[in-house]
């Protein structure tokens, strides 16, 4: 594995905890950021496993969402579906870094748009 | 490499090596001490200081400006210190410069120092925040001595001061400042104190206790500016437009590692100077330490992994092979009676489990995190006697899969033997312990109710009130059945989620007994079993809570699923549909061409006709939510809640005025109960109708709430639904007049949203319940309908506010922007450069 092409996307606090914001990508598909309540930043496609719905806007909980379209649990760290449900949605690797969150780029323009 | 050139103050004095040291802080010289413990021959030191003082023990500020100790008492190393071990102290006059080529060091009085090891121990700097007015007279940082004499200076001959900053240091100065007599008002950014080390649920009760102590707290404060006033500070402005006078104004939002020097010498800086294991820079001859370093890419801004640092890198400067690893922190915070303590990784994560347990009367919260078989996190409130404990199994990885069961109940219990299995625990009380202390019922008690014929928790719990009140010794009664019964313990009602041993009903009643205001003080007091709930329990909470206390609880945005966030119907393609309201059904030209506007204008791909009489406008980008509701607004229509566990719609049919069947004026009385409803929460959606006659068009049989027009009056049907278990409604009541249907209405309406539970529609509710209870309820006593309808009334002055104004009007813009893009490709020189950090 190469090494992370870090990028900036948005300052830290543009993102209240407990909630999600969204990143556009040029020719690839949106990235949803998540701030828990307990503090911690993930990112992932914002796209459910199941039927495709955004992430980014259901509840967030502990460090899992649940998705808006019908309710599965995703774990924000590694993207699995769960319970028993099973699918996994990618994550992408995130540092927080001088009050801004910061996005591994080639993990998110290698993707294709689906 | 040697030293070439230059002046040299003198060859090697004595045989010995010369190290120079940076920084006259706790990592400079304990790094200097280890030194001379391990070769107290070895080197000939110096060492620059910045400040006018010896080396004195900078945690220990906080105690200094809480008037607890003084600056003779933090003292580390005093005058004597330094002679004995004839080291040269320059203080007060800080190196400007590095010669590494030349192995010399320039201090800003012209000092020079050569040296055949160099050591940066330069710290951090007080992150300032660079807003107008951040260099006003009376805007301070705590970071030194200077700093506590300017504060206490400030506590003695003015009132008012402001922290900005709610972590360690921003708590620990406004403590300081409120036993020194100021008004103490802390400003924090994130929604949760010390957030870094707290979870939410410490994070309430410290704020709890603080604001018990007379500070006001205030999270989600934005800092706008710092305003000026005589040429001094007077007050913070927030963002928000808030503002808060101050005659001190001390800005404790963080520190960053002070890398200045070293990255002017052409070494190694990331976050912090980059160092190995021994702490070597990318000069082999210069070393660093402290809080100025970044070790395997961390930086640590906390005295314990700095004495672990300066140990390692004794070891290396006398080559003895002891590397660095990074180390653990543990976290606790210096405000008397506050006990406070967190250590590790407690933000949960990948096979990550939680080990909650709450005592809401002794003001404790403890939380473990344990991952595999290994303690992996703690977070400890009001109890911290076993966070050196907890610290410890977490340090060393132990294994507890053997004490896991009793773990969370301290060292004590868990490494009793016997003792460790709660029932064995249980089952060894005394007849006379106390189980419940809220009702205080013994074990004897318990046991004998349960012999009596309460096989399960809910049946104890109202036969003899045990655990009935706050929850904590639901684990106890629990292992009581067990015990007593073995197997025939019967489950009892369902709790309302897997977070607590609670059901809807309880968890209601409490908020109301116990006059709870929040989330997290729910959580804590009933004990709730996961740090910040669920996506079932948190909507049910924030429903609760706002329907206890109109006027008066803040909803809570982030307890809210997406579509009552949005105030739109999210669909499977992630597009929202959009209904306006159209009061009764009745619409008109203006409002049917701006809605046809918007489906032109914002490409929707559908307009359908709904079962309650609405147009819904399909496909619209949450983006574009805001301009849509704008548009529509500028038409006269506000939201019509299509979305919401809500007031849905009101369905008539056209009544006495056209139809002629008609009785009564039913789209008037629609019209009338729509607008008297609309707007207000509902344990689920509610939809109502009114039909004119008995033939019914408008459906009101299958309605939560429905009125069937006849010749001499109204019938009023209640509990009717047309979902996936057809259900038709009951006659609750027949009444002659307009306004004591709408009475009546409004009486049924409460007295569903105030005892139904979360997600159960009207007509589970009246079957859970019985018609006969609705009944009992609404037409029993005279007194009770106008009370409820009243208390409706109140409730919806808060609540007919249109969510959609407020949006176009740009209220929570985020919610509908993305906080950022990537384009397509890296830019053309092929490198992202990071930021710098803002000065």
């Amino acid at each position: 594995m190469s090494s992370p092409d870090w990028v900036s996307v948005c300052p830290s606090t543009a993102i209240e905890a407990g909630m999600a914001g969204t990143v556009s990508v040029d020719g690839a598909e949106e990235i949803a950021v998540f701030h828990t309540i307990g503090g911690d930043f993930y990112a992932l496609v914002n796209r459910c496993p199941h039927k495709g719905g955004p992430l980014s806007q259901g509840i967030v909980h502990g460090d899992s969402v649940s998705c808006p379209l019908h309710n599965w649990k995703i774990s924000l760290n590694s993207g699995e579906a769960l319970g028993d449900d099973e699918g996994c949605t990618p994550t992408i690797p995130l540092k927080v870094e001088s009050e801004q969150i910061w996005l591994d780029r080639a993990a998110i323009t290698t993707r294709e748009r689906v | 490499m040697n030293a070439q050139t230059g002046f040299k103050s003198g060859a090697k004095l004595g045989g010995r090596e010369r190290l120079v040291v940076i920084g006259n802080g706790m990592a400079g010289c304990r790094a200097v001490e280890e030194i001379l413990a391990l070769q107290p021959d070895r080197y000939a030191v110096t060492i620059f200081g910045a400040e006018p003082r010896v080396n004195y023990n900078r945690i220990m500020l906080s105690p200094v400006l809480a008037g607890e100790k003084t600056f003779d008492e933090i003292v580390i190393n005093s005058e004597d210190w330094y002679s004995a071990n004839a080291i040269k102290l320059i203080s007060g006059d800080p190196v400007v410069h590095i010669d590494r080529k030349a192995q010399q060091v320039v201090s800003r009085g012209g000092v020079i120092e050569s040296y055949d090891k160099l050591l940066i121990a330069t710290g951090s700097d007080p992150f300032v925040i660079p807003v107008p007015g951040k260099d006003l007279p009376g805007v301070v940082t705590f970071r030194d001595f200077d700093d506590v004499e300017t504060m206490l200076k400030a506590a003695e001959t003015t009132q008012k001061a402001v922290v900005i900053g709610g972590g360690l240091l921003g708590l620990e100065a406004a403590h300081g400042l409120a036993l020194r007599g100021m008004e103490v008002t802390v400003l924090h950014l994130m929604p949760t104190l010390m957030e870094r080390q707290l979870d939410e649920a410490a994070g309430f009760l410290l704020k709890s206790e603080l604001e018990g102590r007379g500070m006001t707290i205030m999270t989600g404060a934005d800092t706008g500016e710092i305003i000026e006033k005589d040429g001094r500070v007077a007050g913070v402005k927030l963002k928000d437009g808030n503002v808060i006078d101050a005659d001190l104004v001390v800005m404790a939002v963080g520190i960053r590692p002070n890398g200045t020097l070293a990255k002017a010498s052409d070494l190694k800086v990331e976050r912090g100077i980059v160092v190995d294991d021994h702490m070597v820079t990318s000069d082999p001859n210069v070393l660093a330490v402290g809080e100025c370093v970044q070790h395997r890419g961390a930086c640590y801004g906390l005295v314990a992994p700095l004495w672990d640092m300066c140990r390692s890198l004794a070891a290396g400067l006398t080559e003895q092979p002891k590397g660095y690893e990074g180390s653990v922190t543990s976290t606790k915070l210096k405000v008397s009676g506050v006990d406070l303590f967190s250590a590790g990784d407690f933000s949960g994560g990948e096979d990550c489990e939680d080990i909650v347990m709450r005592d809401a009367a002794r003001g404790i919260y403890k939380r473990v995190v344990v991952k595999g078989d290994k303690v992996v996190g703690t977070v400890l409130y009001g109890d911290t006697q076993d966070g050196n404990w907890y610290f410890d199994l977490l340090r060393n990885e132990d294994d507890i899969s053997d004490i896991r069961e009793a773990l969370i109940f301290g060292q004590a219990f868990a490494s009793g033997g016997a003792l460790a299995d709660p029932k064995s625990a249980v089952a060894a009380l005394s007849d006379e312990a106390e189980i419940c202390g809220c009702n205080g019922v013994s074990k004897g008690k318990v046991v004998g109710c349960i012999n009596a014929g309460a096989h399960s928790l809910d049946a104890v719990r109202s036969q003899c009130k045990a655990s009935a009140s706050c929850g904590s010794c639901t684990d106890l009664v629990e292992n009581l059945l067990a015990l007593t019964l073995g197997d025939d313990v019967e489950l009892g009602a369902k709790t309302m989620c897997k977070c607590t041993s609670f059901g809807h009903d309880d968890v209601r009643r409490l908020i109301v007994e116990k006059g709870m205001k929040t989330i997290p003080e729910v959580m804590q007091e009933l004990h709730w079993s996961t740090p910040d709930g669920c996506s079932s329990c948190r909507p049910a909470l924030n429903y609760y809570l706002l329907c206890a206390l109109p006027g008066e609880y803040v909803d809570d945005q982030k307890s809210r699923f997406v579509n009552e966030r949005l105030h739109a119907n999210i669909q499977k393609d992630g597009t929202y549909s959009v209904v306006p309201r159209m009061w009764g059904g009745i619409t008109n030209p203006r409002e049917l061409r701006a809605i046809a506007d918007v489906v032109e204008k914002y490409e929707a791909r559908m307009v359908k006709v709904t079962g309650g009489q609405r147009l819904d406008i399909f496909g619209i980008k949450k983006e574009d939510l805001p301009a849509v509701w704008a548009d529509l607004n500028a038409a006269g229509m506000v939201s019509g809640h299509a979305y919401g566990k809500a007031l849905r719609t009101v369905k008539t049919c056209v009544g006495s005025e056209w139809c002629r069947f008609g009785t009564q004026d039913s789209t008037g009385l629609g019209v009338k109960l729509e607008q008297m409803s609309w707007g207000s929460w509902m344990p689920h959606k509610f939809k109502m109708a009114v039909s004119g006659c008995p033939r019914n068009c408008a459906e009101a049989t299958i309605k939560d709430f429905g009125v069937i027009c006849v010749d001499s009056g109204y019938e009023l049907h209640i509990g009717g639904n047309g979902g996936i278990t057809v259900r038709v409604t009951d006659l609750l009541t027949r009444v002659e007049t307009e306004e004591e249907a709408l009475e009546m209405s409004a009486a049924f309406v409460q007295l569903y949203r105030e005892d139904a539970w979360y997600l159960e529609r009207t007509a589970p509710w009246v079957e859970r319940k019985g018609l006969e209870w609705v009944k009992s309820q609404l037409l029993g006593d005279p007194e009770t309908v106008p009370k409820l309808a009243e208390r409706f009334r109140y409730s919806q002055q808060f609540s007919q506010d249109d969510p959609w104004a407020k949006r176009a009007a740009g209220e929570r813009r985020d919610l509908h922007s993305h906080v950022g893009s990537i384009a397509a490709g890296p830019p053309a020189d092929g490198a992202i450069k990071e930021v710098e950090p803002a000065e």
